[in-house]
């Protein structure tokens, strides 16, 4: 450092900091309300879009209160079929249709919650993966999900019977403005009162419990938040994509949304958002030019994010400030 | 004659099919309870280790003319190595931090050592032949018993109760329980507690190579035949908890002979049946029916 300059003390740093997030935000989301005139295409952006929710939806519990669930793609998928079933058969609006797949996912993740919670740690993981497969299976039996081929066709239709989304543009506005509604709704949850009862759960649960927290209650909670997100996700990509199909509900699409949490950064906001980002767009760029190597490029990526870069980019970029900005100070 | 208004020769055959699975799953979950009871590590990549050892078994019959028998042997060998290889390469660097890692390392491994044989074989079944000596049936009279199956059933048994008697009866098996429950004093007393962690990883890792092979000439072999029984493995573990060897061993056979018996009366939940017995077991005895209460 040179001495003509005062130093600034480590609360400025942070205000500082602080600012520097909010205007990087800013400009994100100037360029994504651009982004159908900057000629991205924009169903892909809408997909990523849907991923993101589903990443930050699923980040709110391994992130905020240290579960880990391996059943996530039930109630993205489940969402997604009662969104398309919904909308296909029983001509529902968009908006009823997309709402009554995230109510339907949170009740599901009510009844797998009251089951999951009453085992922690690694069993909690393997025991949301079983009752995502008893989902899975359900999907596949049910007779309204249309088993092997899924739900093909499902019409945008009009939003509040009104505003066709038919039009990429349109859709894209809808899908842009339910995300930065759920991406501050999640942050609001985290900073609340009852997000930093479910960090101290992540923390020192045996002391959540000593000091008189219902900790079961708030776990429960949590993930039935958790889940009804993911299915709003799920509900969403049904719509953009104009389908519902097995592997919404397959366990790899569990594997999947914890991979995007995991690169992105565990327990940080926008760590999520860029990590469906990488693994959206890597899947899009390879799909069609090196068949199954996807799956042993993600898998490639698992072990590198497990064994070397524990706190996603995100994280390992904040980390990487924070101690910049200690230094100076 | 009729068993439940079923036909005994269709209810027999779905038993002895139900014997068969819950061998496997006994076999795997066992395996799963050791590794996890030494290295904190819930193996996710035990389904793919188990498809391996299908594979090798397949190719070392296709390609190199070499029989079921050699195969026995070399393919729960091979996967063992490969064992000891992630054991030393990946999961080594893992032992301090939270088991959570452990399962999506593994996680991630399975989806490559899968993703490899789709690529190279395709999703559609590879077919194995029954080894000439074990092929037909014999009538018992009140049933046809097919040979492969009745050796699976046992084989499998002798090996569960093997390994019991080694991790429960011997002096190794002392060592392995004792690391189980203080690691660092067992290395205190003189083991060498990396390499004893190394060959239990391996051992499971075998184990579940050799669960593989007996399983080649029954099943089709194909590259997702782990994944779909590593998950329904899962809940045995969950249903038996892993805090036990005979529990899992009773547990996993317990739990395909209910699995058999579904498909006898109600086939369209013989696919969810053990899931739904996880729910049930965990509402009333949530450490599992052999675990201790956390």
């Amino acid at each position: 450092m040179t001495s003509t300059r005062t130093p600034m003390t480590y609360t400025h740093q942070m205000a500082r900091a602080a600012r520097v997030v909010r205007i990087t935000y800013l400009v994100l989301l100037v360029i994504a309300l651009l982004a159908p005139l900057l000629g991205l295409y924009p169903v892909f952006v809408m997909k990523l879009l849907c991923f993101a929710i589903f990443a930050s939806a699923f980040n709110l519990l391994l992130g905020f209160t240290g579960l880990l669930s391996f059943g996530h793609a039930a109630f993205f998928g489940s969402a997604a079929y009662i969104t398309g079933w919904l909308i296909k058969a029983h001509n529902l609006t968009p908006e009823l249709g997309i709402l009554a797949g995230a109510a339907g996912a949170g009740a599901i993740g009510l009844l797998i919650g009251l089951v999951a919670i009453r085992r922690q740690g690694i069993y909690f993981a393997m025991i949301t993966m079983a009752l995502a497969q008893l989902v899975y299976f359900f999907c596949l039996q049910a007779p309204f999900t249309g088993g092997e081929d899924g739900l093909q066709g499902v019409p945008r239709g009009n939003l509040f019977g009104l505003i066709p989304l038919m039009s990429d543009t349109a859709m894209y506005y809808l899908v842009m403005a339910v995300f930065v509604a759920c991406f501050l709704g999640i942050s609001r949850i985290v900073t609340s009162p009852f997000g930093q009862v479910l960090k101290m759960i992540r923390e020192n649960e045996p002391r959540a419990i000593s000091l008189g927290y219902q900790v079961d209650r708030y776990k429960l909670l949590a993930f039935v938040l958790s889940a009804a997100l993911s299915g709003l996700a799920g509900s969403l990509k049904t719509l953009v994509m104009g389908f519902a199909t097995l592997s919404d509900v397959h366990w790899s699409m569990s594997g999947e949304v914890i991979l995007m949490t995991l690169l992105g950064g565990v327990g940080t906001f926008f760590g999520p958002v860029f990590g469906a980002g990488i693994v959206i767009s890597l899947q899009d760029l390879l799909a069609d030019k090196v068949g199954s190597w996807v799956t042993v490029i993600i898998g490639v990526i698992f072990v590198i994010c497990v064994l070397a870069f524990r706190k996603g980019v995100v994280g390992e970029l904040r980390d990487w400030l924070d101690r910049r900005r200690k230094q100076a100070a | 004659m009729e068993i439940f208004g079923i036909p005994h020769q269709a209810f027999l055959g779905q038993l002895l099919l139900g014997l068969v699975n819950g061998a496997f799953y006994a076999m795997l979950s066992l395996g799963l309870a050791v590794i996890f009871g030494l290295l904190d590590v819930v193996n996710f990549a035990h389904g793919a280790l188990y498809m391996l050892g299908a594979f090798v078994a397949w190719l070392l019959l296709d390609k190199l003319g070499i029989n079921y028998w050699f195969a026995l042997v070399l393919a729960p060998l091979t996967v063992g190595a490969l064992g000891v290889v992630i054991e030393r390469l990946f999961l080594k660097h893992l032992y301090k931090l939270d088991p959570l890692y452990g399962l999506l390392l593994t996680f991630g491994l399975a989806l490559i050592i899968e993703g490899i044989f789709r690529e190279l074989f395709g999703s559609s079944g590879q077919e194995y032949p029954v080894p000439a000596l074990l092929q037909g049936a014999t009538n018992l009279g009140f049933m046809i018993l097919p040979i492969y199956r009745t050796w699976v059933v046992v084989v499998s048994l002798a090996v569960c109760l093997g390994t019991w008697y080694l991790i429960e009866r011997t002096r190794l098996g002392a060592y392995l329980r004792a690391g189980t429950e203080n690691a660092s004093l067992v290395q205190a007393f003189g083991i060498n507690v990396p390499v004893m962690v190394m060959l239990t990883y391996g051992a499971g890792a075998a184990l579940a190579g050799l669960a593989g092979v007996l399983a080649a000439p029954i099943i089709q072999v194909n590259p997702l035949m782990g994944s779909n029984l590593i998950i329904v493995v899962f809940a045995v573990v969950v249903i038996g908890g892993m805090g036990s060897i005979m529990g899992s061993i009773l547990t996993g056979l317990a739990l395909g002979v209910v699995e058999g018996l579904t498909r006898v009366f109600y086939p369209e939940a013989s696919a969810i049946v053990v899931f739904v017995i996880m729910v049930i077991v965990l509402m009333i005895r949530p450490a599992g029916l052999f675990g201790k209460e956390a």
